[in-house]
């Protein structure tokens, strides 16, 4: 075996995060904090060397676990996509903590608070775990540790909104890896394997003599559905808007722009590497998701135009680009699952920035949520209104920023289809002008001036110095720059991507 | 249709039987006592039909005794060790949930969800 020392670092991320979650515990909150923002530097950097060293080799490698062989042995897998999809969760990760620091500090409970960072730890290393899996039942397992841990971060703030948003959480969740664990079962009695390598040799071949049809599509069904469920399609999502409106900062956009994102690369994975696309592609399974991507769309869009609360506002429109994500896989082609994974990065970027700047924009207006509450915040928090503006465009697609990419891949992913083209395109135009009346309204909102009277009679209003939070200023500043750098330079990212996605094949 | 099959495969119907009741528990149920005891019954059904699938008749458990290392003498023991794996995940949650169901009875004063929600949504806590 002549491994270069950098093939050990994805386990080394998995081990750093799974054991740092319990040592949280013991450390006060101060010191946890500080150790779970190391930890989250450290697994960015590995895996950053972790990239450099596949994109230089040029290819993917397999890493087995205690050097037994394949059919027996556990594996870890790392091609380009998986080191820069953990990479990026890193980041994104990084940046919501520190953009929730504050929040947290005072919401909690000094003696809970080092408990939070139990959770984001075990967290991301069930992220990075499901991102770097080549076994379905390992993968079954970190996806009930995320689970577990998000509903930790959602009813870490104790009140009666988070709980009973946690329990539904829970209860959807229980049904989507019911299912999933069942349609696993299913392929192991088929293909008497777990690794994804060895199932998908085995798939082919049954595919080949065509016997086992209907148990296959059964136990494709299941998992898609099961991970469908658990990631908040559109029928599916009635847990989302209250765990994200009314949890911590960071949970929300923690939640919101990574929890949801690893159970879909996970499916990505199933599709391209246990599967097999072609499969995929020619059951039915692609036209659901394409149907139900579109409906969510649409919903997720009119619930948010409807909605009162910024907090929750944001959270339907997460409905709307979970939409978004399954319809670029209902294209059923590569460059749909590409646009997919863009808009997994752009939506992850976007998403975090929208709720840690809410939040800036509440904490000037009282604490208050509501909306009609939030008038001339711009001016009082001028960072967070500022940011809270380039998220609102990039969501909207505007140009320069990373939303305008992921749709105009949509958009060029769905021309290739004949047959899907028109409801695309209607439904990508639709959904834009839902979005602008949405989130342009918030926009004008929190820049119409008020008058002084009237902002010294409300109680809590304040003006934030530009210096109160100057880590929060810092945190809108990286993710600016992200969906900057995600709008103006995708070429070279879109070319990772795609590459990664070929080497899944 | 042809239900020879499923009679002769008996056992995995009634895993697939059970599921079907377990999930319907879980998804309909208002009580969540009740809900939780369906995820159970659930999560055991699958571990029924895991442990069929590893069956083999005749064979016994995947325990080494007497020094026989005949692979003919014992069972495949890969699915025993997923439904170890996978009882352990369902005690976890279970406890997760009683928690959560312990802490939302003390707010409330009931187990009824949809209850639950209705009092959230009137604003009190």
């Amino acid at each position: 075996m002549n491994l270069a020392f950098v093939h050990n670092f994805p386990l080394f991320c998995i081990i750093l995060t799974l054991f740092s979650g319990p040592c949280s515990m013991i450390l006060s909150a101060k010191k946890a904090r500080i150790l779970n923002l190391c930890v989250i530097t450290a697994v960015g950097i590995m895996s950053l060397l972790v990239l450099v060293e596949v994109c230089m080799s040029g290819g993917s490698y397999v890493y087995t676990m205690g050097h037994f062989p394949a059919p027996w042995g556990n594996e870890i897998r790392v091609g380009p996509l998986e080191a820069f999809m953990a990479l990026f969760f890193c980041i994104i990760m990084f940046l919501s903590m520190v953009g929730g620091a504050a929040q947290r500090k005072a919401k909690l409970e000094e003696s809970k608070e080092n408990l939070y960072y139990v959770m984001v730890n075990l967290l991301l290393s069930s992220l990075i775990a499901l991102i770097y899996t080549n076994d379905l039942f390992t993968a079954y397992v970190f996806v009930e540790i995320n689970t577990i841990s998000a509903c930790g971060m959602i009813m870490i703030k104790q009140s009666g909104h988070t709980l009973e948003a946690a329990t539904r959480y829970m209860i959807m969740s229980l049904l989507g890896s019911g299912l999933l664990l069942l349609g696993i079962c299913f392929l192991y009695g088929l293909t008497g394997h777990l690794l994804m390598s060895n199932i998908k040799e085995e798939v082919a071949a049954i595919a080949a003599t065509g016997t086992y049809h209907a148990p296959l599509m059964v136990a494709v069904g299941l998992m898609c559905v099961g991970l469908a469920i658990k990631s908040a399609l559109f029928p599916f999502h009635s847990w989302l808007p209250d765990a994200y409106g009314y949890s911590t900062v960071s949970s929300a956009a923690i939640l919101s722009s990574l929890v949801s994102k690893g159970y879909i690369f996970l499916l990505i994975k199933i599709f391209y590497r246990v599967i097999g696309f072609d499969i995929i592609c020619n059951s039915k399974i692609i036209n659901v998701f394409f149907v139900f991507g579109i409906a969510g769309m649409m919903f997720g869009s009119i619930s948010a135009a409807k909605e009162v609360n910024i907090r929750r506002m944001i959270a339907f429109s997460s409905v709307a680009q979970i939409g978004y994500i399954y319809m670029g896989f209902g294209l059923g082609t590569n460059l749909g699952v590409l646009a997919s994974i863009y808009h997994i990065l752009s939506h992850a970027a976007t998403k975090s920035l929208l709720f840690v700047s809410a939040a800036g924009l509440s904490e000037c207006s009282g604490n208050h949520k509501e909306l009609t509450k939030l008038t001339g915040a711009g001016y009082r928090n001028p960072p967070a209104g500022m940011a809270f503006t380039v998220g609102a465009l990039s969501m909207i697609g505007f140009p320069l920023f990373s939303g305008f990419i992921s749709k105009i891949l949509f958009a060029q992913a769905a021309v290739n289809q004949a047959n899907k083209m028109l409801p695309t395109l209607i439904a990508l135009a639709l959904s834009t002008i839902l979005n602008v009346i949405y989130f342009m309204r918030a926009v004008l909102i929190i820049y119409t001036p008020q008058k002084d009277a009237a902002c010294a009679q409300e109680s809590g209003y304040r003006r934030i110095r530009m210096n109160e939070h100057p880590e929060i200023v810092f945190v809108f500043v990286c993710f600016v720059l992200l969906n900057l750098v995600l709008g103006l330079m995708s070429q070279p990212i879109v070319e990772l991507c795609s590459r990664g996605l070929g080497m899944f094949g | 249709m042809d239900f020879g099959n499923l009679f002769a495969n008996y056992q995995e119907a009634i895993a697939m039987i059970l599921f079907a009741l377990g999930f319907s528990n879980l998804l309909l149920q208002k009580n969540m006592i009740k809900k939780i005891i369906g995820f159970n019954i659930m999560d055991s059904s699958v571990y029924l039909f895991l442990a069929l699938k590893g069956y083999i008749k005749g064979h016994k458990a995947a325990i080494v005794v007497d020094g026989i290392q005949s692979v003919d003498a014992y069972i495949n023991p890969i699915p025993s060790g997923l439904v170890l794996t996978g009882i352990v995940v369902s005690v976890s949650v279970t406890a997760l949930m009683l928690s959560l169901t312990i802490r939302l009875y003390r707010r409330y004063h009931t187990l009824d969800i949809d209850q639950i929600t209705l009092e959230v949504k009137k604003g009190g806590f």
